[in-house]
């Protein structure tokens, strides 16, 4: 573990990421302490400038804080990614461990089925999914789940496929283990560092889908996000521009932070493979 | 295009005179030939055949091209436009319209006594539903001679004359509709009226252009060579539009009300919010009576003392409009001044919910109530957080749903829904454009309509009473012990009197005049060098 966090640390990017998403985190878990009030509430005159009426990031139209619905959205936008991360990988990650390890007839059509979504461009397909479902913060979460899942199973399927192959596995047939035992207890760990590195991106990716969805006027209209914030100051931004680059900074911030991290874990998983790219720079 | 690129040079031309208009305004400065006028339509309508469509798109830019018999002042006294004069009968049954003699359609044939009579009994009530209630009190219509016109009602009905408007029934040309179906007739894809201007050029998503008619039957007019409508679906395309001069003048809702206060700012641009006053649209939280909660009066009445109408009129629509003191607008007969909603006051909205039994739990929440965003921009949806902020106040939680136009009328038509927000023109009359929303006859699942369920004998006898009324003055005191009593039980809890903002260069003369505002026909509209 220690070696592991001496490889990891060799990234620099990658350990300002982290502290990013640790100021992030700590400021989404310490919303309720630093800003008590709900972020929708009407504290002071619309338009406010930053620094003015003690609104550190200044008003929007309604005078509401941006800070606050900053910090109130950083906790939905985490949420989000996260939750719809996990779906996406639960059904990523079966069924590419069918197609890879099964093979044959179960491995076409898991791939054609997979293919099938991949070739709908995802957002538009999130946007379709939301649209018939009404915006909810559960709808949200499926579509972003819907769209994300193919490139994990294609990933999973390719690393078992490589997988089933190796003695160890073919030693843990012989010895007469269960068809699920290997694939959770022989093959899956082995699987693991790409998923891991593949999964921070994905939460980036769905903080970035909801951000847009909600922009578009999709989100869930009871739930403060980042989104949320930048679509409804884009129509003010030539009167108050703090309303749409505020928030436009948190999601890009979280979103490099999590590029970052995926970078860095991937080096600390693969060392070999980042020694070798050390030289090559 | 080069229609375009000659009004640009011609905007940019005038710039240097601008200071001295508006003295020469106040001098009565005599009127310009020539010019085109550069203005904005927003959402692009379907097609310009009133009647066809009625949205206000399409009556905007179709009021140009087609006239009504009569043309109503923005105090709602109807003037002349058609018709030359009309009377009615002693026994209030028979209208007579006397036509002008030389007004001729766009194809060059006279508009004569048998058109005006194809429109009000067969082309209107045909297409339009709100025409066919009206029209279909009409006993005989008959045509003593090519140029008059007699309407025989079957009962006296005192708000007839409101229904002649351009708007409500723009007279069209028998001989392009007669025989066939009037919705799909060639004359609906190019229009043709007896308006200052002809259709000459629509490029789909792009501009509609309007020119002048050269015999129009006022001598001289109209001023304008052309007009020409820009599509512009993005707002701040819009406001940028006008900021730069690439149209000198935008109606209804082409620019947002957050923007209005920066327009107003501008020296070379003149704001006006009236022109409205014959649609006089009110707007209210819809509320479906079906739900326990809000068929209780004290609720609906906490609800409407839970919220601060001056807060919307001045934070959310910036000054254009007004709070709303009772269901008939300010603008329109019958408004009882004296009838009015009691003020902004939470803690008295707490004791009501109280008295109604809702008592709030440990969150604080007495009862959770759904509330559909209108989606018609953005400017409703933090209306509806508003309202969500101020309810949470005193106990009601507001769940907010997002939906899109299509469903939001489908579901208000259903009776889906528990709150949302609507507005409602308002015609000039309050048995015209109030009645509908509030009488128990028109407890119906179509939008528009009394969809909420109210229902209370007393205001529909008030409602009809008023209607077959013989004199304003029975009328009149019907609609104020109506107005007393709605007032009271809050069926629908009414925000604002609305109102759009009209935005033009100064150089643009007489862009408001009527009642109806920028629907009027524009012959006397013209630019100044």
């Amino acid at each position: 573990m220690r070696d592991f966090a001496r490889r990891y640390a060799r990234n620099k990017g990658a350990v300002v990421g982290l502290l990013i998403l640790l100021l992030v985190l700590a400021m989404a878990l310490g919303a309720p302490l630093i800003f008590p009030d709900s972020p929708w509430d009407m504290v002071a005159a619309p338009f406010m400038p930053p620094g003015e009426m003690d609104m550190l990031l200044g008003s929007d139209s309604l005078g509401r804080d941006v800070a606050a619905g900053i910090a109130h959205g950083a906790r939905i936008s985490l949420m989000v990614g996260a939750v719809s991360t996990v779906v996406a990988l639960a059904v990523g990650v079966s069924l590419g461990a069918v197609a890879g390890y099964l093979g044959g007839l179960a491995d076409d059509l898991v791939m054609r089925f997979t293919e099938f979504f991949q070739t709908i461009p995802s957002f538009v397909l999130a946007i379709l999914l939301v649209a018939i479902f009404t915006p909810t913060i559960g709808s949200v979460v499926f579509a972003i789940a819907v769209v994300s899942w193919p490139p994990v199973a294609r990933v999973v399927r390719a690393e078992f496929l490589s997988l089933r192959s190796r003695e160890f596995v073919q030693a843990a047939e012989v010895l007469g283990k269960s068809r699920i035992s290997i694939v959770l207890g022989d093959i899956l760990p082995n699987a693991l560092s790409p998923i891991i590195v593949l999964s921070s991106l994905m939460v980036a990716n769905a903080i970035l889908l909801e951000s847009a969805l909600s922009f578009l006027g999709l989100g869930d209209p009871n739930l403060m996000t980042w989104g949320f914030l930048i679509g409804s100051g884009r129509s003010v931004i030539r009167l108050a521009w703090w309303m749409s680059v505020f928030p436009g900074v948190a999601i890009f911030l979280t979103v490099l932070a999590l590029n970052l991290v995926g970078e860095g874990l991937s080096d600390a998983m693969n060392p070999r493979l980042a020694r070798k790219r050390g030289a090559a720079a | 295009m080069s229609m375009t690129r000659r009004g640009l040079m011609a905007a940019t031309a005038a710039a240097p005179v601008l200071m001295c208009v508006a003295d020469a305004r106040a001098q009565g400065i005599a009127p310009r030939r020539g010019g085109t006028l550069t203005t904005i339509l927003q959402p692009e309508p379907p097609v310009l055949q009133i009647g066809v469509n009625n949205q206000g798109p399409t009556l905007i830019a179709a009021g140009k091209i087609f006239q009504g018999l009569i043309k109503f002042s923005p105090k709602l006294e109807p003037m002349p436009e058609l018709a030359e004069s009309w009377s009615l009968s002693d026994d209030k049954l028979t209208y007579t319209f006397k036509l002008r003699q030389n007004v001729k359609f766009h194809d060059g044939r006279p508009m004569t006594a048998e058109d005006v009579i194809f429109s009000v009994t067969k082309f209107h009530p045909e297409v339009a539903p709100r025409a066919r209630a009206i029209f279909s009190r009409i006993d005989k219509a008959e045509a003593p001679d090519a140029h008059t016109v007699a309407l025989t009602l079957k009962a006296p009905f005192e708000p007839f004359l409101l229904m002649f408007d351009v708007t409500a029934c723009a007279i069209v040309p028998k001989h392009l509709f007669d025989g066939q179906d009037f919705r799909t007739a060639p004359a609906v894809q190019r229009p043709i009226g007896t308006g200052p201007f002809k259709f000459a050029e629509w490029q789909r998503g792009n501009f509609i252009r309007l020119e002048r008619f050269e015999d129009y039957w006022k001598p001289g007019q109209p001023y304008l060579d052309a007009i020409i409508y820009r599509i512009v679906p993005d707002s701040q395309s819009r406001r940028l539009a006008l900021e730069t001069g690439q149209v000198m003048m935008t109606a209804a809702g082409d620019i947002e009300p957050f923007d209005v206060p920066a327009m107003r700012a501008r020296p070379n641009l003149e704001v006006w919010t009236d022109g409205w006053e014959y649609f006089s649209p009110l707007s209210w939280i819809e509320t479906n009576h079906r739900v326990p909660a809000l068929a209780d009066v004290r609720v609906r009445q906490a609800i409407s003392r839970a919220i601060n109408r001056d807060f919307i009129a001045q934070r959310l629509w910036f000054g254009v409009g007004k709070p709303a003191t009772n269901p008939i607008a300010s603008t329109t007969r019958f408004h009882d001044a004296n009838v009015k909603l009691p003020g902004f006051d939470p803690r008295a909205a707490a004791q009501l919910l109280d008295a109604a039994g809702l008592r709030a739990n440990a969150q604080g929440v007495r009862t959770t109530i759904k509330h559909l965003v209108l989606p018609y921009g953005e400017i409703w949806t933090r209306l509806s957080e508003y309202l969500r902020q101020s309810l949470r106040q005193v106990g009601i939680n507001l769940e907010l749903e997002s939906t899109d136009a299509g469903s939001w009328a489908r579901r208000i038509g259903a009776w889906e829904y528990e709150t949302s927000i609507n507005f409602v023109y308002q015609f000039g009359d309050p048995t015209l454009g109030v009645e509908r929303t509030y009488v128990s006859s028109n407890i119906q699942k179509v939008t528009f309509t009394n969809t909420g369920g109210y229902s209370n004998p007393r205001v529909d006898a008030l409602f009809a009473t008023a209607r077959e009324a013989q004199t304003a003055e029975e009328r009149r005191a019907a609609f104020s012990e109506v107005q007393k009593i709605l007032v009271e039980e809050v069926p629908q809890i009414w925000l604002m009197e609305m109102a759009f903002p009209t935005i033009h260069d100064k150089k643009v003369q007489n862009p408001v005049q009527l009642g109806t505002g920028v629907h009027a026909s524009y012959d006397d509209v013209f630019l100044t060098a």
